[in-house]
């Protein structure tokens, strides 16, 4: 429950501080702000601009073609055995060009003691993005099927090298690429998004990267669809394919049902049943995701 | 000599009316706009078909109202009212009508110009742009149509971005 802490004290704080820099943006001459409600997706738990758990082809931020935005997050995931915290903060260039970072923190509560790390050892990855927007509008090209496609990479960093490589992992850096199209199909109020992601990074890269199964890097696909109900709010779902290359724990792919809520035009809120499958041997981890993001 | 300059002035007086002729009188109460070729392809989107998107906006005096209070708006709005300052809202509302009611197959034809040519001096951006797509759907949504037949609409204007803005 102490995530669900932090994101209660991040809901006071974040919209205060995106204000703070959308007023200094603005003190320096730089336009902000300029998009339509909820088309700056929210962030997923690794930092970029997208989905919750799948990055999308948008650019983060409020930020126009003149502009430069900004978005900030927290997300908490509560599992039966693990608890996980992920907070950034990523910068929209022009809506052309994304930098993110964020952390990811994974609490492994009694599973850490069961597995003699210790009670409440924890998982904690670094992790660095950039995103390209390099064609189409999702939002505006309503007369083609062509949709927005982008480009990114993220490097990656986890903090437990010495277990990582105790339990098989070959690293505990690394990086990965990732195509991703974004369609919003306005007349039928559906928003579709597909990823192909090339990466070695088992659960995101906390259990490290490639493992004693298998080192290389691999394409995963992942999918999300939304339904639009409202200018504030949106449901859908996401899946997410993932490498299984440690011998000792098999890996699952992800699903999630969200839906996400414009509070207003700063804050977004997020709520998600996800199921994450098998987590270092401790199998059906299903449980509330919830984030907040605020932006400008 | 004399003959073939008069031919001339002729074929040019004759084919002048393809450009000329189109430019329909000005109505009471609009100020004149200069001659432009007259024809639905102007209002920027094939109309729907059937009759639903006609009944999800109310008719013709539902779309009467959601264009009235757009004008309105973007009179007030801060974001994009110096763009429409020295606008001729009258001629703006009887055009916005028309357009409406023909891409909503309302059996209206559209004598307005085309979106290049009325947005041509106006240095829209895309946040301006975005501006008016909310204000729209804020007239939408006082009128009470169903937000998927908003976006239906929406999904037709849409392409029209690439005409309006220039900046």
């Amino acid at each position: 429950m102490p995530r669900m802490i932090a994101l209660l004290v991040a809901m006071t704080m974040l919209p205060q501080l995106v204000a703070y820099a959308q007023e200094s943006s603005e003190t320096l001459d730089i336009e902000t702000g300029g998009k339509l409600r909820l088309t700056r997706g929210i962030s997923t738990i690794e930092g970029q601009g997208g989905g919750g758990l799948t990055p999308w082809a948008v650019i983060t931020g409020d930020e126009t073609d003149r502009g430069i935005g900004g978005t900030a997050h927290v997300t908490a995931v509560e599992l039966p055995d693990y608890s996980f915290l992920s907070y950034g903060g990523a910068i929209g260039f022009y809506d052309r060009f994304e930098l993110s970072y964020t952390r990811q923190e994974f609490d492994t509560q009694d599973v850490g003691a069961a597995l003699g790390l210790g009670q409440g050892f924890t998982f904690a990855q670094d992790i660095w993005g950039a995103k390209l927007r390099v064609a189409g509008d999702a939002v505006y090209d309503q007369d083609t099927w062509l949709p927005q496609i982008a480009v990114g990479a993220n490097w990656k960093r986890a903090d437990q090298g010495a277990v990582i490589g105790a339990i098989g992992g070959a690293d505990d850096e690394g990086w990965e690429t990732y195509t991703t199209a974004t369609k919003i199909l306005l007349d039928h109020s559906i928003l579709l998004n597909g990823t192909l992601r090339w990466t070695n990074a088992n659960q995101t890269g906390l259990l490290g990267y490639g493992g004693n199964l298998n080192e290389d890097h691999e394409l995963m696909g992942e999918f999300s669809a939304g339904w639009m109900l409202s200018r504030e709010l949106i449901i859908g779902g996401e899946y997410r394919m993932k490498p299984s290359n440690l011998a000792i724990a098999k890996e699952d792919d992800w699903i999630d049902l969200y839906a996400a809520w414009a509070i207003n035009r700063h804050v977004t809120l997020t709520g998600a049943y996800v199921d994450l499958g098998s987590i270092a041997t401790f199998d059906n981890q299903r449980g509330l995701y919830l984030s907040l993001q605020a932006g400008f | 000599m004399r003959t073939g300059a008069i031919l001339l002035i002729n074929f040019l007086a004759a084919s002048a009316p393809a450009v000329a002729q189109a430019a329909p009188a000005t109505p009471p109460g609009e100020e004149e706009v200069d001659a432009y070729a007259v024809s639905d392809a102007n209002a920027g989107a094939a109309p729907f078909e059937g009759a639903d998107m006609l009944a999800a906006f109310h008719g013709k005096d539902g779309i009467a109202r959601v264009v009235d209070d757009l004008v309105e708006r973007v009179q007030t709005d801060k974001r994009i009212s110096e763009i429409f300052m020295a606008s001729d809202f009258v001629r703006l509302r009887r055009t916005l009508n028309e357009q409406f009611c023909y891409i909503l197959n309302g059996g209206c034809s559209y004598t307005g110009r085309d979106m290049k040519m009325v947005h041509a001096d106006h240095g829209v951006t895309v946040a301006e742009f975005n501006a008016l797509v909310e204000l729209l759907q804020q007239a939408m949504v006082r009128e009470g149509i169903a937000f998927s037949a908003q976006n239906r609409f929406l999904a037709k204007l849409a392409p029209m971005k690439r005409d309006a803005v220039t900046r």
